[in-house]
């Protein structure tokens, strides 16, 4: 009994000493960053920076996918320090957490100044955009998500083709179909898409521009009746004709595996226009396409002459989950992300930090798609209002997966419209307040 | 006296640390999913909410649970129809008949089941495409004409999946069937060929009826591995899609549990395909008892 007990002391000293000897050592940051098209370099080099400048260690973690590398230990209970993705992704990680109200806010790291700099969070983030629902998920004038490297989203296509064929692109919505009547005569459809998760960034922008900002606040947030309203109709009856120009093969190739195929039909000139975002163009960096191909980029078309064009400013976030265990230090990497050191890293790899005046350095494509705000189109922001989960039912199943449906011609606009209708009044009451 | 509870100790101790182990890692597990289909949780946050059987009730309404069970069952009886006709006749001309290059056959054959499903569903990605894809060059080239099938399209994506899924099983369950057909002895062949039994008489009255052990245990890895399969082969071919056409039941209680935070609703779709795959293999295993034979 007593060599027993002895035992048990000194293992317990033994252990006691391991965790001081680790305290002592200094706090490990982890972070979790998804790779994109952007890369994982970029992310090794801002938390060496962010080392280098605060002296606290940080445990970097990338991967395309993210979610299955995390998932399973925090299941277990053991979260990142800082999680960088971004919703609308196949496994809404993101998404999830908003629902459960498993984020921590960070509205004061707005208010704090950036690690090695004399400015303040909140100065440097360009305007808007940590006022939209995305990063203030519940309404209650809190951020809890901070915006990271925005995109432009619109509708891409191949200039050197518009040149060639001497068309003009089309600035309303008439005369988007006139153009799809005049390329289906030469074989060329006028539209298709990657994925129905693309159509998140359209359908924002389409509200913003059949509605405004007020038609657009009240559908995202379910508003009783709001679907029967003529803009709603509106907003349907362009997506429904739209699916009646859309190339024929682009459901069945609009899955995870063969969305590039989609996209290669704008390489190949079969289809005209698809929704995307700026990296497509280092996403189809490598892929062959046709003679004289040049990437355009515009804003949806106005649903009358002279009416608001919008594109969809897209990006994505970082948070720091409840269950992390160095929540300080994770606030100061955030703050950290937006110093001048950390925006030219990313910007270097091509991945935009929603700072003020960083359109001044960037250079080639990026020029061209970044001033499409100077060029008339207006910014949409924001998304559909989080609400705890419902079983069964997500807004991505509700809105756009029938979008291939609507193409295939196997629901009518009735139908999906009827779906969306249903499952808004269930989402409405299931509002997080 | 003493002897005995000393060898019953020595059992115990040897049996004990299997026991631990399933108990800890099977038998608890899969009650927690039973414990977890009965609250509101998520996946990733530690509260829950005790709701009953209210998962059950909302799952017989839901319309796309309904829709992944019909298209589980689809492929448990279409899967298992094909390959089990294709592996038996193939198991016995490899076994039976003389033919040039037997083993290159087996290796081909079993190829495609040492491949990762990802790397079968870019296989089946190119053969697929509608533009470019081997299949439909196929069919123009028969036919004359152009054909432009869209096989991972709402009304071909079943169809699709369930190619894949044979050709991939084929193989496996073919060198199980040779594996017992080969322990036949070669006398009962010949004594029934002087009775005067022909090649397919042999077949229905002797290598099916010797064999129908090892048949009956593969019945049963049909449904288990037709109903695990189908979820790694719509996780990479489809996602799903288009539109949930080709969800299976373990796709959509993915999608539930982990990507719509109702983790608790995922489980209670686990709980009943537990119970359905369970009840299931009883029943072909009650349906398909006959008296062992021996030779």
């Amino acid at each position: 009994m007593k060599r027993a007990m002895s035992f048990l002391l000194a293992a317990a000293m033994v252990a006691s000493c391991g965790v001081t000897a680790a305290a002592e050592e200094g706090e490990v940051l982890k972070v979790a960053a998804i790779e994109t098209a952007y890369g994982s370099e970029m992310w090794q080099e801002v938390c060496e920076a962010f080392t280098a400048e605060t002296g606290i260690e940080v445990d970097l973690v990338t991967d395309k996918n993210l979610e299955d590398v995390i998932g399973p230990s925090m299941k277990s209970g053991d979260f990142p320090d800082v999680i960088h993705l971004a919703t609308g992704r196949e496994d809404a990680l993101t998404e999830t957490f908003i629902k459960d109200q498993n984020i921590v806010d960070i509205t004061d790291v707005l208010s704090m100044t950036v690690p090695g700099e004399e400015a303040v969070v909140g100065d440097k983030i360009a305007g808007g955009f940590t006022e939209t629902s995305l990063t203030n998920p519940y309404g209650d004038g809190k951020t809890y998500l901070a915006p990271m490297f925005y995109s432009p989203c619109g509708l891409f296509y191949n200039a050197g083709l518009f040149e060639e064929k001497g068309w003009e692109v089309p600035t309303t919505w008439d005369e988007m179909w006139a153009l799809g009547d005049v390329a289906k005569e030469e074989g060329i459809s006028l539209f298709t898409y990657p994925t129905t998760g693309y159509f998140d960034a359209f359908f924002y922008a389409l509200m913003y521009s059949v509605g405004g900002a007020e038609f657009f606040d009240q559908a995202t947030n379910y508003a009783e009746g709001i679907w029967d309203t003529p803009e709603a109709q509106t907003c349907f009856d362009i997506v429904a004709k739209l699916a009646e120009y859309t190339e024929p093969t682009t459901p069945a190739q609009a899955n995870d595996q063969d969305f590039t195929k989609n996209q290669q039909l704008v390489l190949d000139n079969k289809a005209l226009f698809m929704p995307n975002g700026t990296w497509i163009v280092g996403e189809m960096a490598e892929a062959p396409r046709a003679d004289g191909f040049e990437w355009g980029m515009t804003a949806l078309p106005a649903v009358e002459d002279g009416g608001d064009r919008y594109s969809y400013t897209w990006f994505e976030q970082a948070w720091i989950p409840s269950g992390a265990q160095n929540q300080d230090a994770a606030k100061q990497f955030i703050a950290y992300l937006y110093s001048d050191t950390a925006c030219e890293i990313f910007a270097k790899s091509g991945a935009i930090q929603p700072v003020l005046n960083i359109s001044e350095k960037l250079e080639g494509d990026n020029q061209m798609f970044y001033s499409i705000y100077d060029n008339g189109a207006k910014a949409a922001m924001g998304n559909f209002a989080a609400f705890t989960p419902i079983e069964g039912m997500d807004n991505r199943t509700v809105w756009f997966d029938p979008v291939n449906s609507l193409v295939s011609g196997t629901i009518t606009e009735e139908e999906w419209i009827d779906g969306i209708k249903s499952a808004s009044d269930q989402m409405r009451a299931n509002l997080i307040q | 006296m003493k002897k005995r509870s000393g060898r019953s100790r020595f059992l115990f101790l040897c049996v004990a640390p299997a026991v631990v182990l399933f108990t800890v890692f099977m038998i608890i597990p899969t009650l927690n999913v039973f414990r977890m289909s009965l609250f509101k949780r998520s996946a990733y946050s530690p509260t829950e909410d005790f709701v009953g059987l209210d998962n059950f009730t909302r799952l017989l309404q839901d319309a796309n649970f309904i829709r992944s069970m019909q298209n589980t069952i689809l492929l448990i009886v279409v899967v298992t129809v094909i390959t089990f006709a294709f592996a038996l006749i193939f198991a016995a001309i490899l076994t039976r008949e003389k033919i040039k290059g037997q083993n290159f056959f087996r290796v081909i054959f079993y190829i495609p089941n040492i491949l990762s499903v990802v790397v079968i569903s870019a296989i089946f990605s190119a053969i697929y495409d509608t533009n470019n894809g081997t299949l439909n060059s196929l069919l123009s080239f028969l036919s004359g004409k152009t054909v432009a099938i869209l096989w991972k399209g709402e009304g071909m994506v079943m169809v699709s999946l369930i190619i894949a899924m044979v050709w991939q099983a084929i193989g496996y369950y073919m060198v199980m069937y040779m594996a017992s057909m080969a322990s036949i002895p070669q006398s009962l062949y010949e004594s029934a060929s002087l009775d005067g039994a022909g090649r397919i008489t042999q077949f229905f009255q002797l290598t099916l009826p010797l064999i129908w052990t090892n048949i009956r245990t593969t019945l049963t890895f049909f449904i288990i591995s037709t109903i695990n399969m189908a979820f790694l082969f719509v996780k990479a071919m489809t996602s799903g899609g288009p539109n949930g056409a080709s969800e299976v039941a373990l796709s959509y209680m993915y999608k539930q549990a982990y990507t719509n935070s109702s983790y608790g609703y995922g489980m209670a779709i686990g709980a009943l395909v537990f119970l359905f795959s369970f009840g299931l293999s009883a029943l072909v295993n009650a349906v398909t008892k006959r008296e062992t034979l021996e030779f």
